[in-house]
This record gives C-alpha cells, structure tokens and sequence, in this order.
C-alpha cells in the first residue's frame, strides 16, 4: 500500500509580526513549523500503514527551506519523502498548486506503484483555505473524504474503506473505495515522537526532488501566477474604527467602582439587552 | 503555496492582471447562493448568503438564485419557499433521493452540471465542512478562481467581485478577483454576514433540473448518520452574549474567570487562537477567523490583544467590551468599550456587578 501525505511549510503564526509603518510582514527570524493539521494526517498515515504494511512517503511543495519540513516528518515516521520545487510555481494559488502536487503524486506512482491514498491536511494555518486536499481528489479521481474523524476499517485486499466523517449535527458513516485522498480533523489522534532510530534516518536520508519537468509538468502555463485564476490586488491592514473604544475611568479607583461603570456603559447603550436579561433571570 | 502565501508576488507583469473576459464566459450571468441542506434543514449560512448576494445581485442589475440540491419531501419545498422569502429571484431546484445526504461525487457532478447549464457569474457558498468540501471540487472541476472565508465582498467598477479575506494566518487583509474565468467562486463562514430580513410572502420561479445520475454509478456509500448527543456543544456562534479570554489571562486556570462571568449573564464563553494552541481549551471554543465567527448583542473580550484573525471573526458584535493592561493593545481600536487593567481583577469584579444590578432589579421589579 503506498500513502501520500502532502504536507505544507508554514511560518509559526503565532510569531509572525507586522511592520506597524509598512504592513508588511516582517518574516526574519520567524520559525517554521510543518502546518499543524497536516500531522494529523501524518499520524493516521502512518498508523495505516503500520497496520496493513506499505510505505508513507511525504511530499511538498515549496522552496529549496521546505526540505527541513520533510525531514522532520520522516523524523515521525514517513518512509520517504519528495520535494516539489520550482521557481515557475512561485505565487500559485489553489488550483495551480493542487495541479503541480497531482503532477507529482502520478510521477511517485510511476516510481513507487499505485498510490492508494492521499492525506492532506484539513486546511493551512496561513492559507486556511481548505482547497487543496480536494484539488488534487478531483483532478486525480480520488474519492474524497474531509473532515474525518476516524478511520473505522481498512480492507486492503477489498479496497475498501470505512470512515466516519463531521458532518453538521453529527457524524456520517462512509464506506468508499480506493484510492481516496483523505483530510483528518484535529485532535482525530495523537500525534506520535520521532523515534531516534527515525529521527538519525531523517537526517541522513536523500530526498527525491522534482522540478516542473521531472515531475512530467510541460505546460507551465497552468504553474505559479500564469496558472492560477485568482488575483492578489490589494493587501492592506484595516482600518481602525473612527471613534476608538471608549475608556472606562481607572486611575485611583476600586475595581468594583471599574466594573459597576462598564455595566451602568453597557446597559446605557443596549437599554433592550438589559430587559432582557432580567426577563431572563425573572423566569430561572 | 496557496494563494494567500505570495500577493506581494501578484503585481504587473501577468496576464491575468488584464480583464480580457474570454468570449464564452460572457454569457456568464447572475448572482447564485448554493442553499446548503442537510438532513431537512437549511443551514442558516446560506439565507446570510442570501442577504449578500441580493446586495450583489442588485449592484449588477442581475437575478439572484439559489441553487438548492436536496432529497424530494416537504422541507425541500419549504427551503424553496424560504429562498424567496430571503431574497432569491429564482430557485434552481434538484430534487432526487440520490441527493438526500451530502455526498461530495453527488453534489460536486449535480452543482457543476447546473452551473454549465445556466452559466452564473457569481457562486457563493456558506465556509462549512459541507461548503468547503463541495466549492473545491466544484472550482478545480470548473478550473475557476475559488476564494475562501471571506469577511466582504463588493462588486468593482469593471463590473467583478472584489472578495476580501484575512491573510497571513490572519495578520493582514487582501482583496482578491477572478478576472478571467467563471463563475466567480467564493465561500463566506457563518455569521460573517448579516441575517436578512424575512419578506413574509415574497415569491419567486422554480428553475426544476434532472439528476443525471444513478445509485449504482455512486461509489460512496452512506452506512449511518450518528446524530450529535452532547448538546453541550458550544452555540457560540448564534449566542446573544459571548464572553471570552485570551492569553492575558496567564493560565489555564484562569479561564474559570470567564465560565463564572458567562454563566451569571447566561453567555457562551469562548477564547482567542493561542489558547487552544496551547490547549487550554477546545477547539470549538476558538473565536476569531480559523474557529467561530460571532455576531453576539454584547461581547466581552478579556486579556485579548485583537489581532486581525480575531477581529474579522467578532466585528458584527453589537457591542464589544476589551478589557487589556496593554492600554495600546489593537483591540481597543475596534471595541466600543474598554477597561485598561488587569483581566484577573476586573472579570471577578465584573461578574460581581452584573450579579448585583440583575439582582437588584429583580427584587425592585
């Protein structure tokens, strides 16, 4: 059984900062981290395959940097990674992306085999768009299941499998066939350490890059910014309100007082919310 | 490398820059919300939907229609009913016990089929689980543009939609178009936009379209539908008052702070992204652009510091109080109220007025 996970490079959101005069985002020093719905993916791949055999081999898009994502998933556990990378991909939006990393998943399976399934994550934590996973199931033929909350059975000699999926108001029970490209919902499972024996490997092992050409790719009309339908025109901090919040007066007063005047503020400006409220409390 | 990660890339020297709208997309015309419908009920996303694509649809001068794929019966036609009430000129209706549960090949090959057919310019779908899934497939199939979670969206005086979103996991704001291509895909979460007035009577036509499918060619299977027990689950996004804390609080245990305070005004409570990054809460608890969007009568942000990411999920609060000790903290540019102190202090204090005025009122009424 051979398993794709695709997963993405991000900046650590949580320390990523902004010029406060240019707006511009200020990426030095700024750590990267693989994106963190991606290893829930990871972590189900590699459970398939600990439990029916195969290989998972790790697959990115991005710069030449992106490798150090790589390694550290085969670091979790993955058997092999590729690295996808091209300056002709530079600015692709979903749909050039999702064309570039199915190019490259139907040259793994010339190399490694069929592949059977193919995890994304959820969605990014900087894009957050959650169109990818699903771009590459429809140009690929996958059967798509998002938002999976378990995998209840695997039959690898059937080809069939059977998950439960988020759905509004609960949860559906799916049975489809492979291959599929799966997306994991966070906290479906608990992501495993690197062992050392995998974590030295990682270090060590040689990772298969592929440019635009090596991954089969010979229109790069449909890469990067030529390729994709979408267009950046502005990118802009917003605006502050006109009248910025009003101050509720502290200096020399008792927290008590502090509070009473936020309530008396807030009553003052939504006299209905407060009726209700006492309605409210009238009838418990 | 999605196409929020490079827009300082998108300047000039590009092709698609130009709007040259290439000859057969013309014909692309009017304004369509995907009406989303599960298990015999409309998720209220997509009258929100509806509210916005009127604005669109008017501003254009073009029809606006829902595009409803649903399981034949009773609430079906009172979605279709519901459609013109909420604002659509026209439903484009697929009816069939094929569709009856969302299935992605279902919904994917029935949405692209009506949408080659009667050729909108403009599609819209609520950012669900559901949304999500079937706007991708829908897009790639149709290879357009797709623009996810958006927090508004206009149309420009060449005539297209301007569709702006948060960028850099929330940091920034960008404005993104489908110059060349149709429809114009974007997808809004809930609560993001207002809920339309309801015209009680409103009519409108009924668009019927076969279903070019059958059981057996469906490869996906649904075995059970596990209906949700634990009402427990949080009601953030349509609760009246929201109260919520961020990393000002300083500890996990801290966040009891704001479960008391919440449950004196009966309030759902909820926190900022780097808490449930740190796992002091759960996810359905996030408020902010990648969890719950919320348009609360009052909301109460205790110890936040108001990045972008949760400013565009609480700007449709009727009244946001900030509590900070960071008297420049970003929030305090888009509460209406705020109190410069500490968190730890003032929610005990706060929660000990409210209890004292409700209660007062209560033995004076």
């Amino acid at each position: 059984m051979n398993i794709v996970v695709c997963i993405k490079q991000v900046p650590d959101s949580a320390q990523i900062r902004v010029h406060p005069v240019t707006n511009t985002i200020m990426r030095q020093g700024v750590p990267t981290i693989i994106n963190p719905y991606d290893l829930f993916s990871l972590e189900a791949a590699l459970q398939l395959r600990d439990q029916v055999g195969g290989k998972v081999i790790v697959l990115t898009m991005g710069p030449p940097m992106a490798e150090d994502a790589l390694r550290k998933a085969m670091g979790i556990g993955a058997d092999k990674a590729v690295l996808l990378t091209d300056r002709f991909f530079a600015g692709s939006d979903t749909l050039a992306t999702s064309y570039a990393l199915s190019m490259a998943i139907s040259k793994i399976a010339e190399t490694e085999g069929p592949v059977d399934m193919v995890f994304c994550g959820k969605q990014t934590i900087d894009g957050d768009t959650a169109q990818v996973g699903p771009g590459i199931a429809c140009r690929l033929g996958l059967n798509q299941l998002t938002y999976i909350t378990s995998i209840e059975s695997l039959d690898a000699a059937k080809r069939e499998i059977t998950v439960q999926r988020r759905a509004e108001g609960g949860v559906q029970v799916l049975k489809t066939a492979l291959p599929v490209m799966v997306t994991m919902l966070e906290g479906s499972n608990v992501v495993r350490r690197g062992s050392m024996p995998n974590v030295l490997r990682a270090a060590r092992e040689p990772i298969t890059i592929l440019n635009a050409a090596k991954a089969g790719i010979e229109d790069l009309t449909r890469c990067g910014l030529k390729g994709s339908p979408t267009v950046v025109k502005k990118v802009f901090a917003p605006k502050p309100r006109a009248d910025k919040a009003k101050l509720v007066e502290t200096a020399n007063r008792s927290n008590t007082d502090i509070a009473n005047d936020a309530v008396e503020a807030i009553f003052a400006a939504a006299p209905k919310l407060h009726t209700d409220l006492l309605g409210r409390v009238a009838q418990a | 490398m999605s196409q929020q990660a490079a827009p300082a890339a998108a300047g000039g020297n590009r092709a698609g820059m130009k709007k040259e709208l290439p000859e057969h997309f013309k014909a692309y015309k009017h304004v369509w919300v995907f009406i989303e419908m599960e298990r015999g009920v409309v998720h209220p996303v997509s009258w929100e939907l509806l509210g916005e694509g009127r604005k669109l649809a008017d501003k254009l001068g073009v029809e606006l229609a829902g595009a409803l794929l649903a399981g034949p019966g009773e609430a079906t036609q009172a979605a279709v009913k519901d459609c013109f009430e909420y604002g659509a000129d026209l439903v484009y209706l697929m009816e069939d016990p094929i569709l009856a549960d969302y299935r992605n090949q279902t919904y994917a090959a029935s949405l692209t089929d009506l949408v080659n057919t009667h050729k909108p310019e403009i599609l819209l779908l609520g950012a669900t689980n559901l949304g999500r899934d079937l706007a991708g497939t829908v897009a790639t199939t149709l290879a357009t543009g797709l623009t996810a979670d958006c927090t508004e969206l206009a149309i420009d005086h060449e005539g297209s939609l301007a569709a702006t979103r948060p960028t850099f996991g929330g940091t920034l704001l960008c404005t993104i178009h489908t110059l060349n291509f149709r429809p114009q895909m974007a997808t809004v979460r809930p609560r993001v936009m207002a809920m339309p007035e309801r015209q009680e009577g409103r009519e409108g036509r009924v668009v019927p379209h076969s279903l070019a499918l059958e059981e057996s060619s469906i490869i996906t299977k649904i075995l059970d539908f596990i209906a949700d027990a634990n009402i427990e689950k949080a009601q953030l996004a349509y609760a009246d008052i929201v109260v919520a804390g961020g990393m000002g609080l300083g500890r996990q245990e801290n966040f009891k702070l704001v479960q008391d305070l919440a449950a004196v005004l009966g309030a759902e409570y909820g926190c900022s992204r780097p808490v449930v990054q740190k796992g002091w809460m759960p996810a359905e608890r996030q408020i902010g652009q990648t969890g719950k969007t919320i348009r609360p009568r009052l909301y109460i942000a205790a110890g936040i510091s108001g990045a972008i990411q949760h400013r565009v999920g609480v700007e449709g609060s009727d009244i946001i109080l900030a509590i900070n000790t960071d008297p420049n903290a970003t929030i305090f540019e888009f509460a209406h109220m705020g109190i410069v102190g500490d968190a730890l202090q003032i929610l005990p204090a706060l929660t000990e007025a409210f209890r004292r005025r409700l209660a007062v009122n209560r033995m004076a009424g």
